[in-house]
């Protein structure tokens, strides 16, 4: 009896809540533009709908239950259009409703979205573009990045090599932009952390290969010779997964598939994973994908910025999301900050394979004079960013 | 013969009549119990899943096990082992609190952002309280009026008024707040802070912050340095904080709020609990599967039990 006498003064107390004017009331736009992935020889991975999105909507309600306390609402503008349709003007109605707009898209559309008048004096989240150049050269001061670059992720792996003493590395790559790109990381991250990349061979394979990929595999691997890693650039998720296995020497496989460094992943339960796991996957019905955690990041920093500043000011918010007083508590076991000089989030990267959590970067022993994160990805003294000065 | 000699030292440690520190293996779905004079493991009983938050009633005749996985808090008979009953607890218990009343139990739902208040008599439900995301710290005051849960994602202290189970106060804290506790004379209200790396001190009276200590260990990123469990020491002198990945235990002054002392133990040091007079402190240390314990007085730590997989929560019983 007792308890019913709770429960509605709780719905009561939610219903007034609502009625009443929040003392900061913040709108947070999602825009997701659609790229159709390319063809590829297996078709088991389905891309969910709502990938982004979903993260971006448990941030909103983790926003909320803490708002509720504060009187600070939240609430979440969404819009997907796909590459072809006009992506720009989606953005500019978003950015119309509220400065602080989380996007799923690649690069080229990121920066010409960026560029809109209508984001000048924004806060422009990028959720999923892992371009190094966005950056270094192509930074734009308006914009934030929650998703790891590919540089981050390539010196994750690049650690544990030399950890695991896998000095002497080959690699296969793919052919679209993604996978060119992926290996012009790894082979930075091999040279930055003292190794030497050895062999690298391009699967370029078209309709004529005539036999299975898995059976091409071990005399396409034969010429490598001897090696201890063998490190497979397929963003794409083509060819990579025939590799694992199938290699003429066996050897580990890191990179695209096998182990893989990743700023999220199913695996991670440690440092209260776990409780942001469950939580996603009761909401959404699947696992949190890295997008997903990248959106999620991205509404929880204005989130913790409001909550921490009582505020709803936009430059009251920036100020303090770039200041050195804000910190993200990501589930990672480390405070999460954003990097100064080219507004990258910093993050633990996750080494992983699909069932378990191998370790988390930075590894022991990779040190930096101030802050062990920013052993991954690009320094202040590399990136070429001039936006944030 | 192993089994006999087994049975035969279990019944020689009751019939010396030796006080034991009770501990929660989150990844072996056991408690292990050790003996006090020996250091040694003398039992270990299976629970249900993921297990916790442990605590005894004022008598120590039964033992309270958030089973988190199981979606129950386990009643245990600590002299058998045996699970008498479940006590409705809503979804994922993680830590809760014994009212000074022995009849109400204040637990955190990890999941479901709620408190939820039992009669641990009548077994039933008595208010689910809202809270904020991943509550997990709880602590009662001493006179009973007011109950504390910490959220770890909303990061606040929620202030909850016993009599009518409602919130009256909600305080921000430092990133990720784990564990709460109120001195012994009610007057201040201690919270520590994981990723924020603080320990945050309210006075109770206006709920307001009047200090907050920070840590400092030579070879260790300040990142690494997280305070979750926190103990008072007898007179409530010194507090004993762990610092989870730090592998240390930090002995605070509890009037001035500085550091005296950093302890070396396990790793990923959780929680811990007092022997009788608290001349000893046992810390869960969840990677290394162990137990430390720490002489008090010299603040050294003398041994260190390997306990079950990932130990996570300590309770004090005295046999005497």
């Amino acid at each position: 009896m007792k308890g019913r006498t709770h429960i509605s003064a709780a719905i009561f107390a939610a219903l007034w809540g609502t009625s009443v004017l929040a003392d900061v009331d913040v709108t947070i736009g999602y825009l997701s533009v659609i790229t159709p992935p390319p063809p590829t020889l297996s078709r088991l991975d389905e891309i969910p709908e709502n990938l982004g999105s979903a993260g971006a909507i448990t941030g909103i309600e983790d926003n909320q239950t803490t708002g509720r306390f504060l009187n600070h609402n939240y609430s979440l503008n969404q819009t997907a259009v796909d590459i072809d349709g006009d992506y720009l003007a989606a953005a500019a109605d978003l950015l119309a409703a509220s400065p602080y707009l989380v996007i799923d898209a690649p690069m080229d559309a990121l920066i010409a979205i960026a560029d809109l008048p209508s984001a000048q004096g924004a806060m422009l989240f990028n959720a999923s573009a892992q371009d190094q150049s966005l950056r270094s050269t192509d930074c734009r001061a308006n914009l934030l990045h929650t998703i790891p670059s590919n540089a981050m992720e390539t010196d994750a792996l690049a650690q544990l090599f030399v950890s695991r003493r896998w000095d002497d590395i080959v690699m296969i790559a793919g052919t679209y932009p993604a996978d060119t790109a992926y290996a012009e990381a790894m082979r930075n991250s091999v040279r930055k952390f003292g190794m030497r990349m050895g062999d690298e061979k391009t699967w370029a394979f078209d309709a004529d290969m005539r036999r299975a990929a898995s059976a091409e595999v071990p005399l396409f691997t034969q010429d490598f010779g001897d090696y201890d890693v063998m490190v497979v650039a397929d963003e794409v998720h083509d060819f990579g997964r025939y590799i694992l296995y199938n290699t003429w020497e066996p050897r580990p496989v890191a990179g695209s598939e096998g182990l893989t460094a990743t700023a999220w992943a199913p695996v991670i339960e440690q440092w209260g994973a776990a409780q942001l796991q469950s939580r996603f996957t009761e909401a959404h019905d699947r696992a949190m994908a890295p997008v997903d955690y990248a959106a999620w990041a991205a509404v929880r920093t204005v989130g913790e910025a409001v909550t921490r500043t009582n505020s709803g000011d936009f430059d009251t918010l920036r100020a303090y999301i770039l200041s050195d007083d804000f910190e993200l508590a990501g589930f990672k076991g480390r405070p999460l900050t954003y990097r100064a000089w080219n507004g990258q989030l910093r993050q633990p990267i996750a080494i992983a394979h699909p069932r378990a959590l191998v370790a988390t970067a930075p590894l022991d022993g990779f040190l930096h004079h101030i802050n062990e994160l920013d052993s991954l990805g690009l320094d202040r003294p590399e990136s070429q960013c001039e936006a944030f000065e | 013969m192993i089994l006999r000699s087994a049975l035969f030292l279990s019944l020689l440690s009751s019939a010396a009549w030796s006080d034991e520190i009770w501990v929660t293996n989150e990844k072996d779905d056991t408690v292990s119990v050790i003996d006090v004079d020996t250091l040694e493991v003398i039992q270990t009983y299976p629970t249900g899943e993921r297990p916790r938050g442990i605590t005894f009633s004022h008598d120590f005749s039964r033992l309270y096990i958030c089973a988190s996985d199981s979606n129950s808090v386990q009643v245990m008979d600590p002299n058998t082992g045996e699970i008498l009953h479940d006590l409705p607890s809503g979804e994922d218990p993680e830590q809760f609190v014994l009212h000074p009343d022995d009849v109400h139990l204040y637990i955190a739902n990890e999941d479901d952002a709620i408190t939820t208040v039992v009669d641990v008599e009548t077994r039933r439900v008595v208010a689910q309280i809202d809270v904020g995301v991943e509550p997990e710290g709880m602590a009662v005051s001493p006179d009973g009026k007011i109950a504390i849960t910490t959220s770890e994602t909303t990061n606040m202290a929620h202030w909850i008024d016993t009599e009518t189970q409602e919130l009256f106060a909600n305080t921000l804290v430092d990133s990720r707040p784990r564990h709460a506790e109120f001195t012994r004379d009610g007057k201040q209200m201690w919270v520590s802070s994981e990723i924020g790396g603080t320990v945050t001190v309210f006075d109770v009276e206006t709920q307001t912050e009047i200090g907050k200590m920070e840590f400092e260990i030579a070879g260790i990123h300040p990142d690494r340095v997280q305070p979750v469990g926190f103990e008072f020491s007898e007179g409530d002198e010194t507090v004993f904080v762990a610092l989870g990945p730090a592998n240390h235990i930090a002995a605070v002054n509890a009037e001035t709020f500085e550091v005296e002392d950093y302890i070396l133990v396990g790793r990923r040091v959780w929680h811990m609990a007092f022997n009788g007079d608290k001349s000893q402190l046992f810390t869960t240390n969840g990677v290394s599967g162990d137990v430390t314990v720490i002489d008090v007085a010299s603040r050294e730590a003398i041994k260190t039990i390997k306990v079950g997989r990932f130990p996570w929560g300590a309770a004090y019983r005295p046999t005497n």
